[in-house]
């Protein structure tokens, strides 16, 4: 199953993103990677490896971040796993796109099948 | 000629410089960005005096790869990984030098600067570290070019940093925390140039030192 990474600047917001996102799917690997290692505001690359390594398998996992260094972080941290396939980050607004990720994850679609439908997130309208 | 042990001298120089501009360059970050920039890059440093005594004795390249691998994991921010990637990108480019000539350091410089720009997808003229680090690559390149003394070119490059410095205060930022400022950007100086200026500058001080 495709796994995701919540890449914040907060924890608290990673977190959240995750808490949310599993209310829709339980069953999908997910991990948060936010703030710093101490728990301050900032982006970590340590943070971001090991969660991509705890949700990676052959499937694939995908990379929702906030703005700024998480993507250029995470950017770096991609091209240190060069070695492994399937690891795509997304352009989508955080919540809606992981919300939507992990609907389509957990319903077993695979992670081309995602890239195309993620755009839809962009355009959920709120109220 | 810059030999590693100067490289490491200017890392050292550089460390410093930037904890005593920390307050400062924080400031600048506080009025068009999130306020860390000081904090995150003083810390990224502090962290790199640690790392080089164990990067000391390498070749310039290890010592450029060292300096940048500690920035991405420690400075938190932007600037982690876009001074992070600068120094990686010099430090393939001088992967097994104990020396450089003027050339190779402007070859390496222009390495630092493609990869400033391959990850942070700037441009010129977006009101960020490369409004500095970009004119001062071609005062330096010319300087070289046109058969100056290494430190001649370089005292150029630092002139030209700062007048780019003074350029982003007056252009409105389309790259970065600054860019959902817009027009309130303006006449705000960018705190990425300012700490470009000051690695510039601190690397002229040294090496004119006798």
């Amino acid at each position: 199953m495709v796994g995701i990474v919540i890449v914040s600047h907060s924890q608290k917001l990673a977190e959240g993103v995750v808490e949310i996102a599993k209310m829709m799917a339980d069953n999908i690997p997910i991990a948060a990677a936010g703030g710093m290692e101490d728990g301050s505001l900032g982006t970590s690359y340590d943070k971001i490896y090991d969660a991509i390594d705890s949700v990676y398998s052959d499937d694939g996992v995908i990379i929702l971040v906030d703005m700024g260094s998480a993507a250029m972080t995470a950017e770096m941290v991609m091209e240190d796993m060069s070695g492994r396939q399937n690891i795509q980050m997304l352009d989508c607004p955080l919540v809606e796109g992981a919300i939507l990720a992990a609907v389509e994850l957990s319903d077993g679609h695979t992670l081309e099948t995602l890239v195309e439908r993620i755009e839809d997130s962009r355009v959920m309208l709120k109220f | 000629m810059i030999n590693a042990e100067k490289v490491v001298a200017i890392i050292y120089a550089i460390a410093e410089r930037i904890k005593a501009e920390k307050d400062f360059l924080t400031q600048l970050d506080n009025e068009i960005g999130d306020g860390d920039h000081g904090i995150n890059l003083a810390r990224g440093f502090k962290s790199v005096e640690e790392k080089l005594p164990s990067l000391a004795d390498k070749d310039i390249g290890a010592i450029l790869k060292g300096v940048g691998t500690q920035l991405v994991s420690t400075v938190g921010g932007a600037s982690g990984p876009l001074y992070g990637t600068a120094f990686m990108k010099a430090g393939n480019a001088c992967k097994g030098k104990t020396e450089l000539t003027a050339e190779e350091f402007a070859v390496a410089f222009n390495a630092a600067i493609g990869g400033v720009k391959m990850r942070g997808k700037a441009v010129e003229g977006e009101k960020t570290m490369l409004d500095a680090l970009c004119p001062a690559y071609k005062a330096i390149k010319a300087g070289i070019d046109a058969g100056k003394d290494f430190v001649d070119a370089l005292a150029d490059g630092v002139n030209a940093a700062a007048a780019g410095v003074e350029y982003t205060k007056t252009i409105i930022a389309t790259k970065g925390r600054a860019s959902y400022l817009k027009e309130r950007s303006l006449s705000h100086q960018d705190p990425g140039a300012t700490s470009s200026l000051y690695m510039l500058q601190t690397m002229l001080e040294v090496l004119q030192r006798r």
